[in-house]
């Protein structure tokens, strides 16, 4: 049994359908990399996956033990968080917030989890600084620590590297590798299809045509060499 | 000067004033952080004036006691509006320009109808503007306001975290299974609770300036919720009691000296906040 298993899944908004029925499922320790144009829907499902709102048609059944608020999120920008006044520290708390209930106050366990995962994503050091003031690199850093704190099976990231520099989005993917190998199941959205490629195990791309397969399926798609040889022109442009 | 200010104080009435004051500028300024943050600044305003038109129809009806009418339909107006959400069409600000001046409008137009009262004029200035001289509150009003805002701080001091959560992010927070409807709706009503005991303080219209200068002013000196939280209570009540003072020893209009009061502190708070980051940006 997967984690999560979607059986024609229509999402969209207010009863209308973004993009074709999808279909695919999430194992244990898989990488799924969602890639497609923008518009083509990614965030909608992302969306959808988190409960955050309902599908509008099909299935989304998940299993194998996860329970459907043990999906860490790691959300793309909204402009609230750009100059809101929090300490890093305050915001990995956060993420500690579902496993309070009722209780007001942050327990010595709670504590401890968002510190070591400071240390894990190495912003220990930066814990009571502003989170508005740190760069794009370190912010997303601690959204991701803050995300580990919530859930530590799944994390589903929608662009985690838009707005990066080249040398940050590098660091950035070999972080999400790195948490990877230690047993967490990514799911990345992406429109970066050379990193999807290079990092994942399994490949969802949706937008005109659906596609779901392992990486190695998806280079030999009609999909996967449209979007390659695409790419490269853009590059030599 | 000194011995009219202690002459002052010394009488029930001026101290009635300033302990509602006081706990009134406490309440508002701990939400409003909140509320500036969530880019919901106007909801007080919007929520004033639907005090106001629910007062209206209770002065029309004859209801001794307004607050009757006036508290229930603050607060499912306040549960409304904050509904019209991020996932909604009609985006929030809009909702709210419109039911504030839509409950403006009708609560006037009928006190204009049925004159409730034979001095109409002065009775909406002052809610709208807030009492002309100094408060004049009854010892059962202080203590219904008394028991309100301890309640109000007692469920912001244990929601604090959830508030925080709920501010910062709630996608993340519904998505790892937060109820942030809850949270949203407690909110609602909370800012409800304020805004109609905010009322007798500053009116309707300026109810605003209580919610939105602490917090902004805060905001210019400090960078985290904690800090900017507490720093905003305390600039609230500081500038309250100066207001309240001023207005007895000058004789002006009690919600409008407090506004001022608000108004210079935030432009102390500018140029710290200038200074402090070593006048860059
Ligand atoms: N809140 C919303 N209400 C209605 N339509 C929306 C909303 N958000 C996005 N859409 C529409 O849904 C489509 C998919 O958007 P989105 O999922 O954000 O795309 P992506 O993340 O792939 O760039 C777009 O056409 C967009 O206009
Ligand atoms: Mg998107």
């Amino acid at each position: 049994m997967s984690y999560i298993e979607a059986k024609n899944l229509i999402v969209g908004y207010e009863g209308e359908a973004v993009g074709d029925p999808i279909s695919f499922e999430v194992n244990p320790g898989d990488y799924l990399c969602i890639v497609g144009e923008n518009g083509s829907g990614k965030s909608t499902l992302v969306k959808t996956l988190l409960n955050l709102q309902k599908p509008l048609g099909g299935e989304l059944i998940t299993g194998d033990g996860l329970r459907k608020n043990e999906i860490g999120y790691l959300p793309q920008q909204t402009p609230v968080q750009k100059d809101f006044p929090a300490s890093v520290k305050e915001i990995v708390l956060s993420g500690c917030q579902a496993k309070c209930g009722l209780r007001p106050f942050y327990n010595r366990a709670e504590k401890k989890l968002a510190e070591d995962n400071m240390k894990r994503m190495d912003i220990f050091s930066l814990a009571d600084r502003c989170y508005r003031d740190l760069s794009g690199g370190q912010q997303q850093r601690v959204l991701l620590a803050r995300a580990l704190c919530a859930a530590e099976k799944v994390l589903l990231l929608d662009e985690p590297v838009s707005g990066l520099d080249p040398k940050v989005t590098a660091q950035m993917y070999e972080l999400i590798e790195g948490l990877n190998k230690e047993g967490i199941t990514i799911i990345m959205v992406s429109h970066d299809i050379d990193a999807a490629v290079r990092y994942a195990s399994h490949i969802l791309h949706i937008g005109d045509t659906v596609f779901f397969g392992t990486k190695e399926e998806y280079l030999q798609s009609r999909e996967g060499k449209y979007f390659l040889r695409k790419q490269e022109d853009g590059k030599n442009d | 000067m000194i011995d009219l200010l202690i002459f002052y104080l010394s009488r029930p009435i001026v101290q009635y004033a300033l302990i509602v004051g006081v706990l009134i500028a406490l309440c508002s300024s701990l939400l409003g952080v909140t509320l500036v943050l969530k880019r919901f600044s106007f909801i007080g305003d919007g929520l004033s004036h639907v005090a106001f038109g629910a007062m209206s129809i209770a002065a029309v009806i004859g209801l001794t006691n307004q607050m009757l009418i006036i508290l229930p339909v603050t607060v499912i107006s306040a549960v409304l509006l904050l509904r019209t959400g991020s996932n909604t069409r009609i985006k929030g600000d809009a909702a709210i320009a419109m039911i504030s001046v839509g409950a403006l409008a009708f609560g006037y137009l009928i006190m204009n109808i049925f004159k409730p009262s034979s001095n109409l004029t002065g009775d909406v200035c002052s809610t709208l503007f807030g009492s002309t001289a100094i408060l004049t509150l009854t010892g059962p009003e202080v203590v219904v306001c008394i028991i309100l805002s301890i309640l109000v701080i007692a469920l912001f001091v244990f929601f604090y975290n959830k508030i925080f959560a709920v501010t910062f992010d709630e996608n993340f927070g519904k998505a790892v299974g937060t109820p942030t409807g809850a949270y949203n709706l407690l909110i609602a009503i909370v800012i409800a609770v304020i805004i109609v005991l905010a009322m007798k303080l500053v009116g309707s219209l300026l109810i605003s300036a209580l919610v939105i200068f602490p917090a902004l002013s805060a905001m210019r000196i400090f960078r985290n919720f904690k800090s900017v939280t507490v720093f905003s209570a305390v600039f609230s009540v500081v500038c309250t009691i100066l207001g309240v003072i001023v207005s007895i020893l000058a004789q002006t209009p009690v919600g409008a000296t407090i506004v001022a009061a608000d108004l210079a502190g935030f432009g102390i708070c500018c140029l710290i906040g200038f200074i402090a980051r070593g006048g860059a940006k």
